[in-house]
């Protein structure tokens, strides 16, 4: 019987977080979360559900009983790839898409994603590059998530790295925007601003 | 009736080869087009992942100074990256579907003196060179026929959905008309629409490889000459990782993979460094019978 | 009618009660503080509280008021109108005062159930008091006009509803017109082999009732014909029938010569186009009428059919002809169509062969149908899986949100037939197993039982893009294994697409023809979805079966008996009354606008040209008040809303507060 784990599985109502349906609820275009019926139609359209756990579907249903530390602690958020096939197939309209968004900055926010994951690092090297310069550079977002999750990558990366150079595709230099850099600063510090002014989990 | 060009981050890096053949072809087919001044990032997916308000207010803030075209008509913004069009028609949408994102937005834009009132259409290349330009504008163009020449057009997920209305969410047609305007041969292949594992090939890397080598395999075994793209990511992604996929999945995957501007380019008799086939990694030949 | 008292002279003589109603009104409202009130209103004789004014005792009061104290106008404060309004007025009747000498204040669902404070609903129920008394006392005594009920019923759609509807009115000796859109009748139903959950023949139990109706000898049938026109009101209407030409006459015996020597091939449209037919045609061996049928777009003219028939029942000279007819009762009984799936391409309908509906598959089953009764892929092969996919076009926001209630059952009859006629082995793929019904539950277990695959999960999509060598050359299903949380990718030779019920394409003609509502889907509306289910809301005209909503065989029976009692009913009692709060026009103040002629949402109102004025049809006048309220001369008076009643009623309200 050796690896045969014996689990005791149950969930105590007190553990759950009524309250984090309803927020996730509140968002903008997660809404309709509420009419889920489980039909399976976004795991079964989604290119990436093989690798999920849960499933979309699952994830649903665990948001909407309130399973609050699974569903942000699930790899199913991380791995959506923005494809919107669920989006568009779902037979009740939800906008799946959109809830897993809502998820992630959630998980952001509440810093439990996997330390392994580089996906946040990239999405803040990303913000990190536009707010300096006005445009995103591949190059340079992707050099610097690699050397801050798994710096031993980089060297895999090294030769990809040559052959765009070679082909004019990457450029050391920084890409800027011709204007006003301080606009767009400022654009986004107001909406830092209002961002802060809504509790966390508010945001609607 | 004024159409902008908002070329986004990646026609100026590492798609610098869609830039270059949609201006020739453009040009070519005599459609006046111009750059989009200081625009700046759309927000991108990543964006929407970390802070959807500041994605929306990047986005906004492009079409705001679109807007300042159009002198109270219509503007045209035609974004030849998926992503930038998918996060351009969001915002307009969303600022108009939602009210909170709609009052934070046009607050945040009015705190740095700009405003956006809706004036904007959000044009997809593909779209503009089927519906603006014309089949028939195309196919007077053509000097040289692609004869004998298979492509397999690969739309990607966010030039057909959620919200792109110029074509069939599910089996859309228009570049496979455009290419066989241009003398190609294209096939009707199930992965048109699927995803080519977007930006998890740079994070999770077994999934989206495993996505792109999908396809390309797809594409092998129906023998196409070329896969023709109509946007950044999927065109980098079906193109860089052909070396490490072939070596994790045991199977030599090597077709070539363009823009689709570039596959008209071809026809349209433009040189092959004007219309960047000199970028490309595997190289894309004319067939025999062509040349 | 008794009418002693009938015109009251003089003064009127209020007399004003105020019902307890138990605890429902008295608990709230001071009911004696209310009468007390009601004794000091002008012109009220007498005014008294009980606790039960609909009982008998109760009714007692207000009689023995009306023989004694000489009473000649009637308030009730009680309940809602719609509940006793009828009782109030009955009892006044039999006292010998005209019933609508009478009014009613509601003071329950308008006061006591919805006021918190008692002072505040007290006040409240004294201003109703107040208006309903102020009104009354101009009320004049009104006569229920009576109009005699023609025996003919219209059954519109010859289905198994239709069908049924007509041979129940056939039976109790009423004329019926049994119309029919297509060459033969029968119906969806006429295309099934079996039947669910009792798996007995469609044929066998629904062919006698097709020859029994077209031989009835009270039955008129018509097939291929349509409703032109309709006309006039309950008990009379006038229908004006378009029968299209058969090019075939009724000497026809239905040999079958002429189908052999016809030249022309068109797709059968009763197989759904996937068999070929003549343009000399019938829709199958046993239809009813029996007679062929000449489809002219087809045809060449070539008149080889002419030839051959010996019966000489060929007559290409035939045309269209328009039919008018009187009837007294209309029962609409036009069906269903089938969710057209090509809407959804991920399925790939039309374009993967193997990929079939649900109705094709039924009449691939069925004996009769195109392949003798054989479950065959296009290649003519036996297919060794098969999926069947519950909800296509059925609880969906992008198509059709409703669940379409018979899917679950005729899939589960579908699986049945194709395992026990191929041995294939059966995947069902549906979102949730919908089986209440009698003995259908039991189904289900029996299907389970034998075998049949069941997977919970909505499909996606169906590919051919193959991931595995065992899936190269077949049809590909995903869906989500939802009871297990994983993926599912299955290889199947034949798809079954488990199609959902949709109103027809006219459904909203029909609707505008007939003057019914419908959703805004096209669903007929019934009257009352619980308690009146087969009424509409125009009088004479009832609904059976699913041109109402999705619903299975059973279901369509028994709404078609339920109609066919209703047009009895009213038949055999030879007469409608009609409510006297009709509108009368004042000729001398009508300009002849016609403004008010396409305000009438009852079509009641038409111009007498020679006078130049509007015309009201009492019998087709709701008394909705829509008229006289837009006639611009002030020239309609509507009864027991008159203006002057309407002025009194506010200001008994208002003089209050």
């Amino acid at each position: 019987m050796a690896g045969l784990e014996i689990q005791r599985k149950v969930k105590y109502q007190e553990e759950l977080d009524l309250e984090f349906p309803r927020q996730v609820a509140a968002m903008p275009g997660a809404a309709d979360l509420n009419r889920c019926i489980q039909c399976g139609t976004c795991s079964a359209t989604c290119p990436v559900s093989v690798y999920m756990d849960p499933t979309p579907r699952r994830l649903v249903a665990m948001t909407r009983a309130g399973f609050k530390e699974e569903v942000l602690q699930s790899s199913t958020i991380w791995l959506c790839a923005s494809c919107y096939s669920c989006t568009v197939e779902c037979p009740k309209g939800i906008k799946i898409t959109d809830i897993m968004y809502a998820l992630k900055r959630r998980a952001i926010e509440e810093g439990v994603y996997p330390r392994w994951l580089p996906i946040p690092v990239l999405a803040r090297e990303f913000f990190r590059k536009v707010r300096q310069t006005g445009r995103s550079n591949e190059g340079q977002i992707a050099t610097a998530m690699i050397l801050k999750t798994n710096p031993l990558k980089l060297l895999r990366q090294i030769p990809l790295g040559l052959k765009l150079l070679w082909k004019g595709r990457m450029s050391l230099l920084t890409e800027r925007m011709s204007g006003d850099r301080e606009q767009l600063q400022d654009l986004l510090d107001y909406v830092d601003r209002q961002n802060h002014q809504a509790a966390p989990g508010t945001e609607a | 009736m004024s159409f902008l060009y908002y070329p986004g981050c990646a026609l100026k890096s590492s798609s610098k080869g869609y830039e270059e053949s949609l201006l020739a072809v453009l040009g070519q087919l005599n459609f006046p087009i111009q750059e989009l001044p200081d625009w700046s990032c759309c927000g991108a997916t990543t964006y929407m992942g970390i802070d959807e308000k500041k994605a929306f207010a990047l986005a906004a803030r492009n079409l705001a100074l679109a807007e300042q075209f159009g002198a109270g008509e219509t503007v045209h913004l035609v974004a030849p990256c998926a992503a930038c069009y998918l996060v351009l028609l969001k915002t307009q949408k969303y600022m108009a579907e939602y009210e909170s994102i709609g009052r934070t937005i046009s607050a945040a834009l009015n705190a740095v003196g700009l405003k956006y009132e809706g004036r904007v259409r959000v044009r997809h290349a593909l779209d503009v060179i089927i519906h603006d330009i014309g089949l028939g504008e195309v196919r007077a163009a053509v000097r040289r026929p692609l004869e004998g020449m298979k492509v397999a057009c690969y739309y990607g997920c966010q030039v057909a959905r959620p919200f792109a209305e110029f074509d069939d969410q599910h089996r859309p047609r228009s570049m496979d008309d455009l290419l066989r305007a241009c003398g190609a041969e294209t096939v009707d292949w199930p992965a048109k629409v699927t995803c080519c594992g977007a930006m998890l090939t740079g994070t999770i890397e077994q999934v989206g490889q495993r996505r792109s080598y999908m396809i390309l395999h797809e594409a092998k075994r129906r023998g196409v000459d070329v896969v023709a793209t109509a946007c950044p990511l999927c065109q980098f992604n079906l193109e860089c990782f052909q070396g490490p996929m072939s070596r994790r999945y045991g199977d030599e995957v090597k077709v070539p993979v363009g823009y689709f501007t570039q596959v008209m380019g071809m026809a349209l008799g433009l040189d092959d460094r004007r219309i960047g086939l000199d970028r490309l990694f595997i190289p894309l030949w004319r067939p025999v019978a062509m040349v | 009618m008794i009418r002693t008292n009938q015109t009251p002279d003089g003064q009127p003589k209020i007399g004003v009660y105020i019902c307890h109603c138990g605890m429902n009104i008295a608990g709230q409202v001071g009911v004696e503080e209310v009468t007390a009130f009601a004794s000091s209103l002008p012109n009220v004789v007498v005014a008294r509280h009980y606790k039960f004014m609909c009982s008998d005792p109760g009714q007692e009061l207000i009689q023995a008021d009306i023989a004694e104290r000489g009473v000649n106008r009637v308030v009730v404060a009680s309940c809602s109108p719609l509940l006793h309004e009828a009782t109030f007025r009955q009892a006044c009747a039999a006292a010998g005062l005209n019933p609508f000498c009478f009014q009613m204040a509601n003071i329950r669902e308008q006061v006591s159930w919805v006021t918190a404070d008692k002072d505040h609903a007290t006040s409240k129920a004294k201003a109703l008091v107040a208006a309903a008394a102020r009104r009354v006392a101009l009320h004049q005594p009104l006569e229920r006009r009576r109009v005699a009920v023609r025996r003919e019923t219209l059954v519109v759609g010859a289905g198994i509803a239709g069908i049924e509807a007509a041979l129940r009115i056939a039976d109790s000796g009423k004329k019926v017109y049994l119309v029919e859109r297509d060459s033969s009748i029968g119906g969806h139903m006429a295309k099934f082999d079996k039947t669910f959950p009792t798996l007995d023949c469609a044929a066998c139990i629904l062919t006698p009732k097709m020859v029994r109706v077209a031989r009835h000898p009270n039955v008129e049938l018509v097939t291929l014909a349509e409703v032109d026109e309709v006309s006039g009101y309950v008990g009379n209407f006038t229908v004006k029938l378009r029968r299209r030409a058969r090019y075939v006459t009724g000497a026809c015996t239905g040999c079958g010569q002429c189908e052999e020597v016809c030249p022309c091939v068109q797709p059968n449209q009763f197989e759904m186009g996937r068999s070929q037919r003549k343009a000399i045609y019938r829709n199958f061996p046993q239809a009813v009428p029996n007679w062929f049928v000449i489809d002219y777009g087809a045809c060449s003219g070539c008149r080889l059919c002419e030839d051959v028939c010996e019966a000489g029942a060929i007559d290409h000279e035939q045309e269209d002809e328009v039919e008018e007819i009187q009837v007294g009762t209309i029962v609409l009984a036009t069906g269903f169509k089938t969710f057209d799936p090509r809407i959804l391409p991920q399925y790939g309908y039309g374009r993967y062969e193997n990929v079939y509906t649900s109705l094709e598959v039924e009449r691939m089953v069925n004996a009769s149908g195109p392949t003798g009764g054989q479950v065959l892929l296009a290649d003519g092969s036996e297919p060794k899986s098969v999926a069947i996919i519950h909800c296509v076009g059925s609880r969906d926001k992008k198509t059709n949100p409703w669940c379409s209630k018979v899917c679950c059952m005729y899939s589960l009859k579908l699986a049945h037939l194709v395992k026990q006629r191929t041995g294939a082995e059966v995947y069902n793929f549906y979102i949730d197993m919908r089986t209440p019904g009698k003995g259908y539950e039991e189904f289900y277990d029996r299907l389970l039982e034998e075998g049949v695959q069941f997977v919970r999960g909505r499909v996606a999509d169906i590919t051919d893009w193959p991931m595995t060598e065992a899936e190269e050359g077949k049809l590909v299903v995903r869906a989500e294994d939802s009871l297990i949380g994983v993926t599912r990718r299955i290889p199947v030779d034949m798809v079954i697409l488990s199609v959902g019920l949709e109103p027809q394409l006219d459904a909203h003609q029909m609707r505008k023809k007939f003057n019914i509502s419908c959703s805004s889907e096209g669903w007929f509306l019934e009257r009352h979805p619980k308690l009146a289910p087969v009424a509409t809301f125009t009088d004479g005209v009832w609904i059976a079966g699913a041109c109402q909503g999705p619903k299975d065989i059973p279901e369509t029976v028994a709404q078609a008996g339920a109609a066919a009692s209703e047009a009895i009913a009213l038949m055999d009692k030879g007469h409608v009354e009609i409510e006297p709060n009709t509108v009368e026009i004042d000729e001398e103040k009508c300009s002849g606008c016609k403004t008010c002629l396409g305000m009438c949402p009852y079509h009641a109102i038409s111009r007498d040209d020679q006078k130049g004025v509007a015309v009201v049809n009492q019998a087709m006048c709701k008394g909705c008040g829509t008229c006289a309220a837009a006639c611009p001369s002030g020239a309609i008076r509507q009864h027991l809303f008159t203006d002057e009643e309407i002025y009194q009623e506010i200001e008994g309200v208002l003089s209050y507060v």
